[in-house]
Parts: structure tokens; C-alpha cells; sequence
């Protein structure tokens, strides 16, 4: 894993390339967070911070911290920090490097809801950040208030309701919702369910307040965000940029290892985008929404010419297929369905008609699970008979692959891990 | 106060009955799971809606009542 930060160095200013930064270190690098930071008031201050959750959804975080203050009853925390995006590696990256940034992130967003109690999601594959994790734990006075958990490594289970459902004893599935997890959530009470890097965020916002966090980004947009860059560049990593930053200047720090043809935004859950569509388009949620594009989990994968992006489509539905929590029979039926036509598609062994049969099984799928699993992955489909449209139309002829290679450009895991 | 179908998807296992008994609002997908129409429904299907929901053997189909507007 390697960490660039460039444009702005805020959440990223104290890594050290090749170690945890204990709690003196974190001190030092980042300052003490000051005896008035947390409490009541500090919603107020994320409110006008203008901080949007960073886990996917991109919910303004001082409205989700106002709607679980105001519930009956005293609520709890939980930190998300599965990170079950395969093409995402940042908040692992938090726990690992800078676990003391979301802890205190964690421990101020409690106090802000009044919440007595924080635990901490990791997923049960990945060892290493449980460790980093359990050994910052033994560094804080507050561990008391502060519980680490594992969550099994499937795609939903970090869904927020998922998640809810197994830290209550539960399989680690969705829910039907309402009630959402922040009126009703873990042990019955209204659950604040924060993604790491926001919590991270939140430690800063504490720090410096509102106005400092706004002083990069754009005016709907503020601050900075932390994205995973991988595929064919030569320089994969986690980056630290000023939401509103060029899409195509965040590539070129990557250093593509061949001229671009499309980039992949938000991971499994996103949306492809044609290099040349790419060129103008703003790293911020509000820039891309109008294009129906998301940052998601902030993932960035750069497919290069020659490489096809219907076959890695299918490779990434397939994959999607498999995540399904089985549950729903719109998602178990129709994603599998997309995923075979899809596989014969990428072989050149679809029947006619399998694009408009897609797009038929895409509508019909949308909307229809108990989580937005279904709708990422038509999302995804979608995005990829638009941006590929020209491959797909020869691999429905049947003819040979027009790109020279089928690249594993979205590291996708060789195992699919399943079960609850 | 107008009424909407919802269905809980999970629950539903495609037995396909509230398509039988609703099928102005309620069409099947390709492997037997409903569509709803999610329109507020019009009064006189009121009474064939609330059948469909008490016919449903895994309780996954609920009427929904909103205040209008």
C-alpha cells in the first residue's frame, strides 16, 4: 500500500511511510483535540463544515449526527471500517497508519450525540488493521468506551443495516428498513453508523473548526477526501486531494502506464466514464451527480486502451453476483442473470438480443432489493453498455475481443468469499 | 389519507398470488417476484388490495397509508 499525499496534506500529514503513529507521535503530528471540542456543540460546527459522509452515500454528517442526537433514547456509535469495496483501500490504510485520527474522531462524534460508547468495524480478512487497531486500543485511556469488532468479509455486510443486524447478534445481512439504523439500531437504540474517514475528518474539524475545512474544496463541496487510485497506472495508491480537484489531474499524478480509455468511479458500486467525457469532470459529489456519476467509497480505477471494458464488466458483476446476500429475489435471480449473459457476452457466445435483454433485466432489477446492492450493480452494468458501447456491439456479433487484452484491471479478489 | 402497496422483499418468496388477485397494480418479473405499481391506488381497488395482502402466505405484501400530500 503505498499513500501519496498530494494537493493537500491534512488527514494524511502525519503518515510515516512504513509504520503506526502511536498516541504520542498522533499528539504530535496532529495537536491535542481542545477540552471544548466534542459535546452538543460540535454539530453544529459539522453542520457548517459541510462534511459529507465518505463511505459511499454522502450524507451531510452533521445532519445524520442532529438525527440521532434528537432520538428518545441515549445512543450508540459505530465506526465502519470494513471497506468491503475490493478496489478500496483507504480506510484501512487510517486504521493501519493513523488509527488515532479516527479513534478521536470516533470519541468526539459520541460525545457530540451523547452516545456512551463506540465500536469499531473491521473486516474479519483483514488481520493486519484488527491488530493496528487493538494495539492503539491499549494506548487510550477511553478504551473502556471504545469495543473493536470483526464483521464477515462479504460485500453487504458493511451495509449500514447489515452491520447493525450482526453487531446485535444477527447474521450480517441487511434488514428490511425502517427502521434505519438511526432510530432504531443497535441493542434498540438510535446508532450513529460513521464511515472511518469521516470520523477522521471529524478529528480535524474539531481541531481547526468549520472554517478551516472549507478552506479547500469548493463552496458545496468542502474540504478534502482521500481516494484509492489503482488499474493501469504506475503509481497505485491512496491519495489526499481538495474535493473540486480535476479528475484528469488526479490521473496524471497516478501516472497511467498507457493512454487512458475510461475510468471506473466508485468501484463495483460505481459508474464507468469515457477518458475524453473525464477531462472536465470535478472530483466532487456534486459535480459528478449531474453526470449520475458517485465518487462512492472514493475509488478511482484507470482502464487503459487495449484493455476491455466489458469483459472487466463482467468479471466485476460476476463478482457482484456472488455478493449478493441472498436474500431478495430480484438480486439473487436477476443479478445472476446479468452476470451469465454478461460471461457469454465476453466470450461471444451471446444469443441475439443481449444488450436490449440487459438493459430490460437492469430496469426490472433496479429498486427492487431490501439494500442498494441490486442498484450498484445495474448502475454498473448500465454505465458499461453506455461508455463500451462499441465493444459490446462486437462482442454481441460474436467476433474476436476488439481489445487486445483482458485485464484484471479492477483487482477484484481471485476468491470470492461468501457466506454470513 | 391515501394508500401505496409495499412489498418486503426479502419475505417474499414468489408465490405469485397477489399478482393473480391484483393484477392492475401488480405485474411478476421474469422469475415470479412482483412489481408494484407504487402509485397511491385508487379507491375501488382498495378492497382487492387488502385481499392480496391478506392472501400473501409469507406476509411480505403491506398496504402503506400516508397522509396525502
Amino acid at each position: 500500500m503505498t499513500a501519496v499525499g498530494v494537493e493537500v496534506t491534512r488527514l494524511l500529514a502525519g503518515l510515516q511511510p512504513d509504520r503506526r503513529l502511536d498516541l504520542g507521535e498522533h499528539v504530535e503530528a496532529y495537536g491535542p483535540v481542545g477540552r471544548a471540542a466534542g459535546g452538543p456543540g460540535l454539530i453544529e460546527v459539522l453542520e457548517r463544515s459541510g462534511l459529507r459522509g465518505r463511505g459511499g452515500g454522502s450524507f451531510p454528517t452533521g445532519r445524520k449526527l442532529r438525527a440521532v442526537a434528537t432520538g428518545r433514547r441515549r445512543p450508540l456509535a459505530v465506526v465502519n471500517g470494513c471497506e468491503s469495496e475490493p478496489a478500496s483501500a483507504k480506510d484501512r490504510l487510517l486504521l493501519e497508519r493513523l488509527p488515532h485520527l479516527v479513534l478521536d474522531g470516533a470519541l468526539l462524534a459520541a460525545s457530540a450525540v451523547g452516545a456512551d460508547e463506540a465500536v469499531i468495524c473491521v473486516s474479519e480478512d483483514a488481520p493486519r488493521t484488527a491488530d493496528a487497531l487493538d494495539a492503539a486500543l491499549r494506548e487510550r485511556r477511553e478504551r473502556t468506551r471504545l469495543t473493536p469488532a470483526t464483521v464477515p468479509a462479504h460485500y453487504v455486510a458493511s451495509e449500514e443495516s447489515a452491520l447493525v443486524h450482526h453487531l446485535n447478534g444477527g447474521a450480517a445481512l441487511p434488514t428490511f428498513v425502517p427502521p434505519r439504523p438511526f432510530e432504531r439500531g443497535l441493542r434498540g437504540r438510535p446508532t450513529l453508523v460513521q464511515n472511518a474517514e469521516t470520523l477522521a475528518h471529524v478529528a480535524l474539524i474539531a481541531r481547526h473548526g468549520a472554517e478551516w475545512f472549507r478552506a479547500v474544496g469548493t463552496r458545496d463541496d468542502p474540504g478534502s477526501t482521500l481516494l484509492t487510485v489503482s488499474g493501469h497506472v504506475r503509481w497505485p495508491g491512496v491519495y489526499e486531494v481538495a474535493l473540486g480537484t480535476p479528475l484528469a489531474e488526479l490521473v496524471a499524478l497516478a501516472r497511467p502506464t498507457r493512454p487512458v480509455r475510461a475510468l471506473l468511479l466508485g468501484g463495483c458500486f460505481g459508474t464507468w466514464v469515457a477518458h475524453e467525457d473525464a477531462a472536465g469532470m470535478p472530483l466532487a459529489h456534486h459535480g459528478l451527480r449531474e453526470r449520475a456519476a458517485s465518487l462512492g467509497a472514493g475509488v478511482v480505477v484507470v482502464l487503459g486502451q487495449g484493455t476491455c471494458g466489458l469483459c472487466e464488466t463482467a468479471a466485476a458483476l460476476e463478482y457482484l453476483a456472488d455478493e449478493s446476500a441472498g436474500q431478495c429475489g430480484p438480486c439473487v435471480f436477476g443479478l445472476r442473470a446479468i452476470a451469465d449473459r454478461m460471461a457469454e457476452l465476453a466470450d461471444g457466445t451471446a444469443p441475439p438480443g443481449s444488450l436490449e435483454q440487459l438493459a430490460r433485466w437492469a430496469a426490472m432489477v433496479a429498486r427492487r432489493g431490501a439494500c442498494h446492492h441490486p442498484d450498484g450493480a445495474v448502475r454498473l452494468l448500465r454505465s458499461a453498455l453506455d461508455v463500451f458501447a462499441a465493444e459490446a456491439a462486437a462482442h454481441q456479433a460474436g467476433g474476436a475481443c476488439p481489445s487486445m487484452l483482458r485485464g484484471a484491471a479492477l483487482g477484484l479478489p481471485v476468491h470470492h468469499r461468501r457466506g454470513a | 389519507v391515501s394508500a401505496r402497496l409495499r412489498v418486503n422483499p426479502i419475505a417474499c418468496t414468489a408465490h405469485g398470488l397477489c399478482a393473480e388477485l391484483l393484477p392492475e397494480s401488480i405485474a411478476l418479473d421474469d422469475w415470479g417476484y412482483p412489481i408494484l405499481d407504487e402509485r397511491p391506488l385508487p379507491p375501488e381497488l382498495l378492497d382487492h388490495a387488502r385481499r392480496a395482502a391478506a392472501a400473501c402466505p409469507t406476509f411480505a405484501l403491506m398496504l402503506e397509508w400516508r397522509d396525502r400530500g
